[in-house]
């Protein structure tokens, strides 16, 4: 568990700054010290009602400790001063409870206001359902085809620092959402195995995903752009590395968008009936694991122990070929956390991935798996 | 009946003693801040920068929940047990706390409880890594096999808690000396009193939901699984339901602690003794109707985010009560600035501050923007370690001359408390802006912008760090000896426990003394 | 408030650390049990446990005969008590409270109503009834389901009423032994005592004819959903306090029948153990209203 732990000793070293300077490099913001103003109308008054009740604490921070400081100064002892003996006065003491409660008052109304704001998710002009994976967003444009995954795309190099890091470091997916500016958008955001929730500041829109239950949510973009949020509940080993990225485009970029993305879907579709070799198989394979096993299995095939098994030497993948199937397939009877890849993956990259696993890290069956061999076994069913 | 503590370890083993039994309460106490303290060590290196360099996420996990039950149920809450079996028998005048041997044995659940929990470390599949909260189903079906341990666990130091509130109450409701009529109690004992009715309330229903749980995990209710007809959500109500009052169990005895100290070194009365009562128990009161203020962002109807809102917010107002009082009791006093006092005074400071995070955080709609980010971290910690922690350390500064008859080291005490202080807002203190500018909590990695901040917290962690070894090498030295304390130690404080001599004799009062 | 002139101070004991190492044992035990290990830790904890108690409370009994416990002890010992069966009463509040969670939000929200009624949209098919007989998982997935409803529930008007009328008079008849034994008619007291124990069993015999049915015919489990669920839990801690509560009124009875203790003005031990019976009785109230009536 403790790799490395001797680096600890050797951090103080030259590398300390070292990121932070890369970061100045690449145009990172940095000593950011406060929240973002974002880039919807919700956004704006959350921040508005942020530093209102911001201001006011620090006024009344500086009258209370004013007070304090004025007779820590003036009423000490050492200076000779001698003690009063007052300990009563119901004028003060009523004073002191009514002045917080009105301004308590003035705060809950815009709080109110703008929390209103935020549950109407009524006439949205577009519907999107969003289901928390661990550890990965499936988002599904309702009323079309298409929905995809979107995986954390910083590679793993990055991560171990055997690479400098880049500037959206952990901010940054294969796939973003796209949605068109101006139009308000309806999410409705669940989960599929553990809590999740979806956070994206610039859109001040965070909501937690629940496995079974829907909760809805919705925002309007002003400005086109890339707004980068992640997971905000803890949800198993890689809840930090589950970034979220929202690409907002003018409703003519985003209409096409929408048109080549269910195109290539049925394309996709189409791929089942072919025909791979073992090594366009293998090498498709090896990309799919990364993406979508490797955060449990490991990228060299080893497992955490006790955790997560080994495919390495593994039994299943080693077995007979239906076992593999319905496991990667229908996910495992006895631990939720393999879950059921067959609705998330096309039938190639499940042939692909199963040929790969069962030829990778020395697991050597020397057999293929065609993408049709797994649609036979999923209408077997 | 024979009468002097046993020799040996026996005499700690077999001990009805309420100052052999808060004392080992003490001791207990901080070596689990200790090692709680090491896990949060753990956490700040790895937070150092950028990058996985020191463990691996499913172990940071393991950190970070361990780090805090361990500081909750393991420093915090036993520190103050502790110094309510010291004190409050002496404040009222009693010869012993009610129920002597159930009192020995609420203590030594702990050790055993906490050797179990801990021991989750070492068992395959590690230790439990769903963050002291316990999501359900993370903490369900996706739990590791310790999780069964842990929630064991759970229940026998809720066992302890449990029997150690019932002795509280028994002790102060039926053992005053004559004359110490409910209204001339010292503040840490009224405020004790109503913080062990919080913990009879709650901790059964922790204890409930652990077993609604283990149940889930093993026996195929479906309490927690939208599947059978359940909520994940359910478990976030019953958790809160505890979990809420849990938070006020671990601030209210620090405000008797501090309402205690200020007036011995202002040397002036408290200010308003019974608003300090009443608004102590109105804070009990409304800690039970604002749980759900930890789940807004959970899909609550829209009516009940007002409601958690709006009574979150009333809390401000007998908080706020208490710290106006602490300041008039200040104002146009005498004062002196003993380590105590220092203490005291950075407590009311700093709790304020994390007060108002709190109060920023009440606010629904902010509190979106707020939620399970780093500013969260660092309103809790403001409130726990310059409140929860400060206090208890104010205490033992404060009473540890009576009970070792020894005075400590003054100017140790001083560095002690400037470590402590500086390295405390270093470390806390940057994590409001990083979590402003949208850090997550409870990642083990982060994004490049957040590098700076996350840096000094973690040089600020270590400071803070060194800063307790002064402490407790200051404690070790006052116990072996030292300038001999006078019976009333200070100028003039005020109570019982300053008319006994110094250090109190192993049995204080045989017969009960005359309460003005 | 103390009035006494000198106060008894305890001596040390070696109760406590035993007591602790017997519940560490059970706790662990249990665990590991759970977890698919061996038993015997757990039994072996139970035993030393239940060794302990044994000892504790004779040890309590004879300071008490030996008149070492003065007006004050007792008044804690009553308070003690007191407390106790609040923190009782919080447990059993925090399943009743997610029984009330489950049938006035979730089910409504799973069914399609109410702030989160898209929830439905995952669960398509999915009605709320209660008692939820299709389960949102056999709804949506039939025959894969992992929980599946039950076929029928338990009628409230048969066994349960039974038990309702049994459990009622025990605790009118566990008063009518307090009432002798205050009057020093001891013959009386063991009597009325003795029937209060047989209710008791009574009660949980048919208990258990209760559980046996559910099983055998009407597929009424803890895995069938969440109405199984809060059924089993519900009636299940209230069934092993009775347990509970029997066994200290049968071991009251036994200390009266053989040992003879008890006097008409110092019996806090099973006035305690009443007590205890009366709040069990209380909490079956609860459970036929809210559990049997309210969810039939
Ligand atoms: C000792 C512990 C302690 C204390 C005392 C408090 C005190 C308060 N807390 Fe805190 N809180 C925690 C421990 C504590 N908290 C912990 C551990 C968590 C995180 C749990 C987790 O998720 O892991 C948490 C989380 C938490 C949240 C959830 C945040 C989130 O997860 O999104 C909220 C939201 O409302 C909150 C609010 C408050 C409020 C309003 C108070 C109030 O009591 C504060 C009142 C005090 C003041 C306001 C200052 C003094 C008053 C005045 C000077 C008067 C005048 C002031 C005004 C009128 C403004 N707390
Ligand atoms: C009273 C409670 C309490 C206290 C005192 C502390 C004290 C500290 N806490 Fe924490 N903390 C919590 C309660 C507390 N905490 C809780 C409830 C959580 C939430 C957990 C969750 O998310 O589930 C949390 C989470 C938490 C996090 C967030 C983790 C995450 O989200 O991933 C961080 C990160 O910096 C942190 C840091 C610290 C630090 C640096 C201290 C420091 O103050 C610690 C100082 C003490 C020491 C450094 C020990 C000193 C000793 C030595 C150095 C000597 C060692 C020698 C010997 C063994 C002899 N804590
Ligand atoms: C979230 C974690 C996670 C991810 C992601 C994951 N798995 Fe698994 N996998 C598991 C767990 C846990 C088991 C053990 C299941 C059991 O005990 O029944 C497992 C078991 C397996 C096994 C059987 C191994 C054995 O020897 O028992 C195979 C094969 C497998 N997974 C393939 C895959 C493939 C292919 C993918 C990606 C497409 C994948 N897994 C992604 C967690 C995961
Ligand atoms: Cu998903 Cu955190
Ligand atoms: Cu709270």
């Amino acid at each position: 568990m403790l790799r490395g732990f001797n680096r600890l000793f050797a951090l103080p070293g030259t590398t300390v700054f070292a990121h932070s300077a890369l970061a100045e490099e690449q145009g990172v913001e940095r000593w950011g010290v406060n929240m973002t103003q974002g880039v919807t109308e919700v956004a704006q008054t959350t921040y508005n009602l942020h530093m209102l009740i911001f201001w006011i604490c620090v006024v009344i921070g500086v009258v209370v400790f004013g007070v304090m400081f004025y007779s820590m100064w003036r009423h000490r002892k050492s200076k000779g001063y001698k003690a009063a003996q007052f300990h009563e006065s119901t004028a003060v003491e009523l004073a002191w409870t009514i002045v917080p409660t009105i301004i308590l008052i003035l705060m809950a109304i815009p709080a109110t206001k703008t929390l209103y704001d935020i549950y109407d998710t009524q006439e949205a002009d577009l519907d999107i359902m969003i289901t928390g994976y661990q550890w990965k967003w499936k988002y599904d444009y309702l009323g079309s085809e298409v929905s995809f995954f979107s995986n954390l795309s910083t590679p793993r190099t990055q991560i171990d620092n055997q690479q400098p890091k880049s500037a959206n470091y952990l901010l940054e997916v294969d796939e973003p959402l796209v949605v068109p500016v101006g139009k308000k958008i309806r999410f409705l955001i669940t989960a599929n195995d553990v809590i999740h929730a979806w956070w994206v500041p610039e859109l001040a829109v965070k909501k937690d995903a629940i496995p079974g239950f829907i909760n809805e949510s919705w925002t309007r973009i002003d400005e086109p752009g890339l707004y980068r949020g992640q997971c905000a509940e803890l949800c198993g080993k890689d809840h930090g590395f589950m970034p979220i990225v929202v690409k907002a485009v003018p409703q003519a970029e985003y209409d096409s968008w929408l048109g080549e993305r269910a195109e290539s879907t049925a394309k996709m579709k189409a791929l089942t009936e072919k025909t791979f070799t073992f090594d366009e198989l293998f090498a498709q394979g090896e990309k799919v694991y990364n993406r979508a096993c490797a955060a449990c299995h490991q990228p060299n095939g080893q497992g955490v122990p006790g955790v997560f098994p080994a495919i390495a030497g593994s039994k299943v993948a080693m077995g007979p070929l239906d076992a593999h199937l319905s496991m990667v397939i229908h996910g495992s009877p006895n631990n939720p956390a393999m879950q059921a890849f067959g609705p998330q993956l096309s039938e190639v990259d499940l042939a692909a991935v199963i040929t790969y696993q069962r030829n990778a890290f020395g697991n050597d069956m020397g057999d293929t798996v065609q993408p049709i061999d797994i649609l036979n076994f999923k209408n077997k069913q | 009946m024979a009468h002097g503590p046993q020799p040996g370890f026996k005499r700690w083993l077999y001990t009805t003693n309420h100052k052999d039994i808060g004392s080992m309460y003490l001791w207990f106490s901080f070596a689990m801040f200790l090692l709680g303290g090491c896990m949060a060590l753990v956490i700040r290196a790895e937070l150092f920068e950028p990058g996985l360099q020191i463990v691996q996420p499913e172990f940071f996990n393991q950190m970070t929940t361990m780090h805090g039950l361990i500081m909750v149920f393991g420093a915090v809450m036993p520190a103050f047990v502790g110094l309510a079996n010291w004190m409050i028998p002496m404040m009222i005048g009693a010869p012993d706390m009610a129920l002597p041997r159930m009192n020995n044995w609420s203590f030594w659940i702990l050790p055993f409880a906490f050797a179990m929990l801990v021991s989750t470390l070492f068992m395959e599949g590690g230790a439990p890594n769903f963050g002291w909260t316990f999501y359900a189903p993370l903490s369900t079906e996706y739990a590791p096999p310790s999780v069964t341990f842990f929630i064991f666990s759970i229940h026998i130091m809720g066992a302890s808690s449990i029997m150690g509130a019932i002795n509280i109450i028994a002790t102060i409701l039926n053992m005053r000396a004559p004359g110490m009529t409910l209204m001339k109690m010292p503040l840490f004992v009224w405020t004790w009193l109503i913080t062990a009715y919080l913990l009879i309330a709650v901790m059964p229903v922790l204890a409930g939901v652990v077993t609604m749980m283990l149940m889930d995990i093993h026996f195929g209710t479906s309490f927690f699984s939208a599947a059978g007809g359940g909520d994940p959500v359910l478990f976030q109500h019953v958790f809160w339901f505890f979990g809420h009052p849990e938070v006020y169990i671990m601030i209210l005895p620090a405000f008797g602690i501090v309402s205690a100290i200020i007036p011995t070194f202002a040397r002036k009365p408290l200010f308003g003794y019974s608003s300090m009562v009443y608004a102590t128990a109105s804070i009990a009161f409304l800690s039970f109707i604002v749980w759900a203020h930890h789940m807004f962002t959970v899909g609550m109807p829209i009516a009940g985010e007002l409601f958690f809102m709006y009574a979150t917010m009333l809390i401000a107002v007998p908080t706020g009560v208490k710290v106006f009082n602490w300041v008039t009791t200040m104002f146009r006093g005498a004062m002196s600035f003993e380590t105590p006092m220092l203490f005291s005074i950075a407590f009311v400071i700093l709790f304020t501050i994390g007060g108002f995070s709190g109060l920023m955080l009440a606010i629904a709609p902010a509190d979106f923007q707020y939620h399970d980010t780093y500013f969260v971290v660092a309103h809790f910690h403001y409130v726990l370690v310059p409140g929860a922690i400060f206090s208890i350390t104010a205490g033992v500064y404060y009473w540890l001359p009576k009970w070792t008859g020894n005075m400590y080291n003054e100017s140790m005490g001083k560095v002690h408390f400037w470590l402590a202080f500086i390295g405390l807002n270093v470390t806390f203190f940057p994590m409001h802006f990083v979590g402003l500018a949208g850090m997550p909590r409870r990642i083990p990695d982060y994004a490049l912008q957040f590098a700076d901040f996350n840096q000094i917290a973690s040089v600020g962690a270590f400071l803070f760090g060194a800063a307790q070894i002064v402490f407790l090498f200051n404690v070790i030295r006052t116990v072996q000896g030292g300038s001999k304390a006078s019976d009333e130690v200070w100028d003039n404080p005020e109570g019982l426990e300053w008319t006994v001599p110094s250090p109190a004799p192993y049995h204080t009062f045989s017969t009960p003394p005359a309460v003005r | 408030m103390a009035t006494e002139s000198s106060y008894y101070v305890p001596e040390q004991s070696r109760l406590p650390i035993f007591a602790t190492i017997g519940l560490f044992l059970t706790a662990f035990g249990a665990a590991s049990w759970i977890n698919g290990g061996s038993s015997y830790i757990f039994f072996a904890g139970a035993l030393a446990m239940a060794t302990v108690l044994w000892f504790w409370f004779a040890a309590v009994i004879r300071e008490n005969m030996a008149g070492l416990n003065s007006e004050q002890l007792k008044r804690s010992y009553v308070w003690g008590m007191g407390w106790f069966i609040f923190s009782e009463v919080m447990f059993f509040a925090a399943f009743f409270g997610a029984l009330y969670y489950i049938r006035t939000f979730a089910l409504p929200w799973l069914g399609g109503e109410g702030d989160r009624g898209s929830s439905n949209m995952l669960w398509q098919g999915f009605e709320n009834t209660w008692p939820l007989y299709v389960t949102p998982d056999a709804a949506a997935h039939g025959e894969a389901a992992k929980f599946v409803g039950p076929k029928d529930i338990i009628d409230p008007w048969h066994l349960p009423l039974m038990n309702t009328v049994i459990l009622l008079s025990s605790s009118v008849t566990v008063h009518f032994a307090h009432v002798f034994l205050k009057k020093d008619k001891r013959q009386a007291f063991n009597i009325w005592l003795a029937v209060t124990v047989a209710l008791g069993a009574l009660f949980l015999f048919f208990q258990a004819e209760e559980y046996y049915e559910a099983y055998k015919h009407l597929g009424l489990t803890l895995e069938s959903g969440i109405y199984g669920t809060t059924f089993f839990m519900l009636t299940g801690f209230h069934g092993a306090h009775v347990t509970l509560g029997t066994i200290m009124l049968l071991i009251m009875l036994l200390r009266s029948v053989i040992a003879h203790h008890f006097k008409p003005d110092d019996h806090f031990g099973f006035e305690a153990a009443s007590w205890y019976w009366h709040f069990v009785d209380v909490v079956w109230v609860g459970l036929f209203i809210f559990v049997y009536v309210l969810g039939s």
